[in-house]
């Protein structure tokens, strides 16, 4: 069982052309284990997706180091690096799968050939990719759907595909930079509902990216809230409202709760700025 | 706020009163009836700008009028022509040109006929189309790629795309003699640059998302560069073949100026020095035909190749 552990990560982005350096992210230290699902909040510009570049490998940090089991993750490709503590050192890979805001699908494949890619990248045979990407198709509802184009699908079912795809290359992490962003209200919440029953059958790492306080209250085992210039993180909750919800399947009536309006009256707060410091709940 | 579009909904309901009184005694109109009714006005009225509906700029289907602009070009050709109004030896009339087409393509002009005249273009062409593509496709996405690459080519090849052929034809034969070599080598020059810079720019319309979403799927840097850039990169490509063909009917005149007994480029210059203005239109007809029917032919390719152009 690996464990994500982030120490003292700070990114800085050098100074571009007659502009200051910016530092992305300061200080940063988060562990995730196995069953975590870490949700981010913040305003544009916290390093929300900066943090989430660096588990994934597409950038370096500039101090500290973040370790994935025993291996340590730094950037890829030429990016200078930190220090060098894992056994072995690793970029972007298949143990963390990725899923964006605006669906990253090859539109030259369709729908079934995109699930399957990161499959057929590893050299997995034809037909056992295949029955792979059919079953997670399934899974997010799509099995009607393997031979469409996938610029022909609605924006909820390109998203799908993008989950299903990153499902189906089995990751140990997954990491979705706010995945439900552009989706209107309706599909937002089946597909919520679909990520945590994910979450629940496999018990894999997430970390999800969001703008959304309903949504992060209603997802996250772990709610880390972030403030920029310089991005941080200011305030970590614990939280059971995702259980809460998969026991009675009801998100009007885990929302109506009181803990759950409280917590968000007391984050919305903290995000409008009227309580500041390091404190956890 | 409410107000507002309120009054715009009646503002809408008031004109398709008054342009089409069948629909005006329902009081709303469905979205799908406003647009048939917004789709007949616009027939019936083509005066209308693009733009006041909701079709982009430019909508609308332009072959008809194509055919018509083209046979009332030809039809004010022949009028002035056949009246006498043009000295022949300056422009001919489309019926002589026509007539001296058969000619050439039945007992040949300047020592071939038509066909050996075109195939030993078309040969030299797609020859060096050919080899343009096999040598700029693959480069023009490899620099695309890396900085290396780009530091390395760059200069050179935004040094020589501006040159003119002709600029650069006596070098070329200078070092590759006056034979078959150098006018493919002039051609695929010309083609080189177009198709590099557009697999390139190619390379940049692929999404970041999708670099990094293959990477963490496992790909290696080499499967990025095949599965996803490469194929990101085809919509581009295409159009530079496009471009690049066109650079080859421009160039090919040029390269057949120096010691050339057939192509198409050939017989126009060689008519031209005996003052045959109708050979001369009819080689420049062929080519033009010639040409527009690839570049359908490359229209034809793009919808198949890539029906996801601007979906990306």
């Amino acid at each position: 069982m690996n464990t994500l552990d982030i120490r003292d990560v700070s990114v800085v982005y050098p100074a571009s052309q007659g502009g200051e350096a910016v530092t992305a992210l300061s200080d940063i230290n988060l562990t995730i284990e196995q069953g975590d699902l870490v949700v981010a909040l913040g305003a544009s510009g916290c390093g929300k997706t900066t943090l989430l570049s660096l588990i994934a490998g597409f950038i370096a940090p500039s101090k500290g180091y973040l370790t994935l089991g025993d291996s340590s993750i730094k950037g890829y490709p030429r990016i200078a690096c930190g220090l060098d503590l894992g056994d072995e050192v690793i970029g972007p890979g298949a143990d963390r799968g990725v899923v964006f805001q605006k669906h990253a699908l090859l539109p030259w494949l369709d729908v079934i050939e995109n699930t399957e890619f990161g499959l057929k990248l590893q050299g997995v045979g034809k037909k056992e990719r295949r029955e792979k990407a059919a079953e997670f198709l399934k899974l997010v509802g799509l099995e009607d759907f393997h031979h469409h184009r996938v610029y022909q699908l609605s924006g909820g079912m390109q998203q799908r595909v993008g989950i299903a795809r990153a499902l189906a290359n089995n990751p140990e992490m997954l990491l979705l930079d706010e995945p439900l962003g552009a989706l209107d209200a309706l599909t937002r919440e089946s597909l919520q509902e679909l990520l945590l029953d994910v979450w629940q059958e496999t018990n894999k790492m997430m970390f999800f990216i969001t703008h959304s306080v309903d949504e992060a209250l209603l997802l996250a085992t772990r709610l880390i809230v972030m403030s920029p210039r310089p991005g941080r993180i200011t305030h970590q909750f614990d939280l059971n409202f995702n259980r809460e919800f998969l026991a009675c399947r009801d998100a009007r009536k885990v929302k109506s709760s009181e803990a759950f309006i409280s917590t968000r009256e007391k984050i919305l707060s903290i995000i409008h700025g009227d309580e500041t410091g390091q404190e956890g709940a | 706020m409410n107000i507002k579009s309120t009054t715009a909904l009646a503002d809408t309901n008031a004109k398709n009163e008054s342009k089409a009184p069948v629909l005006a005694n329902k009081e709303f109109t469905p979205l799908i009836q406003k647009l048939m009714l917004y789709s007949k006005l616009k027939i019936s009225k083509p005066s209308i700008k693009s733009g006041e509906f909701y079709g982009a700029p430019g909508a609308g289907d332009s072959r008809l009028i194509s055919v018509v602009s083209t046979l009332l070009f030809i039809g004010i050709w022949a009028l002035v022509t056949e009246m006498g109004f043009i000295d022949p030896l300056f422009l001919p009339s489309p019926f002589d040109v026509f007539q001296k087409f058969l000619d050439i393509a039945n007992s040949g002009f300047a020592g071939a006929t038509l066909i050996e005249h075109l195939s030993a273009s078309l040969t030299r062409i797609f020859g060096a189309f050919f080899f343009a593509c096999l040598i700029g496709i693959p480069l023009g996405i490899l620099i695309g790629c890396s900085y290396i690459l780009r530091g390395i080519f760059d200069p050179l090849i935004e040094f020589y795309r501006p040159l003119p052929p002709l600029a650069y034809l006596p070098l070329i034969i200078i070092w590759l003699g006056i034979d078959e070599s150098s006018k493919m080598t002039l051609i695929f020059l010309a083609m080189l640059a177009p198709i590099i810079l557009s697999a390139r720019a190619g390379v940049t319309s692929v999404r970041i998302e999708q670099i990094q979403v293959a990477y963490s799927m496992g790909a290696s840097r080499w499967q990025v560069i095949t599965q996803v850039i490469a194929k990101g990169a085809l919509p581009d490509v295409l159009t530079g073949m496009r471009i690049a063909i066109g650079f080859g009917w421009t160039t090919l005149v040029a390269a057949e100026m120096v010691a050339a007994q057939r192509g198409i480029g050939f017989m126009v210059l060689n008519a031209s020095e005996f003052l045959r203005t109708d050979v001369v239109i009819a080689g420049i007809i062929v080519i033009g035909v010639i040409a527009y029917c690839f570049d359908l032919l490359m229209r034809y390719l793009e919808r198949k190749l890539v029906p996801w152009k601007g979906h990306n």
